[in-house]
């Protein structure tokens, strides 16, 4: 990996790999204390550096995450998803004949390319209505996914791609 | 307590209540795998986050103290849950390959020109491009 020019980048790249990893883990820990110490978060802090610097192989990449608002307009209208897909499937369990439920795979093409967007689209289908993603090509351009009730399989996808893959184009681009 | 609380939060212990027997009740019912895969990722989620807030409002009305446990549990149950279901989801696929009858799952073309990882390797790359999505299966 080519180095950046200004000095300072490379001490921080080399103490704090992942900033924002930092803070998540900081903020976990503190959650996990439930109360507020200053001993707490001086061990937070430890940790949050320790953790990013330990387990940086594991993340060769940086998410480029733009758009901050956008992220947080994605996580709500994902939370009001999984609310709706838990009534859609509770009525699909109760009250329709297993034996008409149109049960299909379909392919869902990626357009996305970090890892990152892939897999947060394959957690978000996974957790709402009726779809579970369950394996990428191996070139990782295409998604297979599964749905309960799925009438229509392209209409299925068309909605997966407008819905969450165009949404998370503009948060990774 | 605040009746109008007590009441909130009885209904979010039932709510909870229901979508866990339904998700449980979808395990029973539905005859594939696949299907029986639909029914505890979603209709737990909603039960188990319901319970979760439940217990949020209660400690938070009679102890006075705010709980952010639940939020941590949440989180962790929303990271976990697509990830079990992959594995569950990759394990069925290896063991119909295997089994390889005539009831073998038809899986759609990728369309890619590679296979999906669980049965192919990844494609090779020049070397290049160092990190290009791992396939492991």
């Amino acid at each position: 990996m080519a180095r950046t020019e200004h000095p300072g980048a490379g001490l921080r790249e080399r103490w704090l790999p992942h900033p924002l990893m930092t803070l998540t883990l900081v903020v976990v820990w503190m959650l996990l204390l439930n109360g507020f110490s200053l001993g707490g978060l001086l061990l937070g802090a430890v940790l949050g550096v320790v953790i990013p610097i330990v387990t940086s192989h594991f993340w060769p990449g940086r998410p480029p995450l733009q758009a901050w608002d956008r992220a947080l307009a994605f996580t709500a209208l994902a939370l009001w998803d999984v609310i709706v897909a838990n009534v859609i499937v509770a009525r699909l369990i109760l009250f329709r004949d297993p034996a008409t439920l149109a049960s299909r795979w379909v392919r869902l093409p990626l357009e996305l390319r970090s890892p990152e967007a892939i897999t947060i689209l394959a957690g978000t289908i996974s957790l709402t209505p009726g779809t579970v993603s369950c394996d990428l090509s191996a070139d990782g351009r295409a998604l297979l996914v599964h749905c309960l009730d799925a009438p229509d399989a392209e209409a299925a996808v068309r909605e997966m791609k407008t819905r969450y893959e165009a949404r998370l184009k503009e948060i990774f681009p | 307590m605040a009746i109008w609380l007590e009441a909130l939060i009885a209904l979010l212990i039932v709510v909870s209540g229901v979508f866990i027997l339904v998700g449980s009740l979808g395990l029973l019912k539905l005859p594939t795998l696949m299907m029986r895969l639909h029914a505890p990722t979603k209709a737990t989620t909603l039960g188990v986050g319901g319970a979760l807030l439940a217990s949020m409002g209660f400690f938070w009305a009679v102890e006075g103290t705010i709980s952010v446990h639940e939020l941590l549990v949440t989180a962790f149950l929303f990271l976990t849950a697509p990830v079990t279901a992959h594995f569950i989801a990759k394990a069925h696929l290896h063991l119909e390959r295997k089994r390889d009858g005539g009831e073998r799952e038809r899986l759609p073309q990728t369309g890619t020109g590679s296979g999906w990882s669980t049965y192919d390797p990844a494609p090779q790359t020049g070397g290049e491009e160092g990190d290009s999505a791992p396939g492991e299966g």
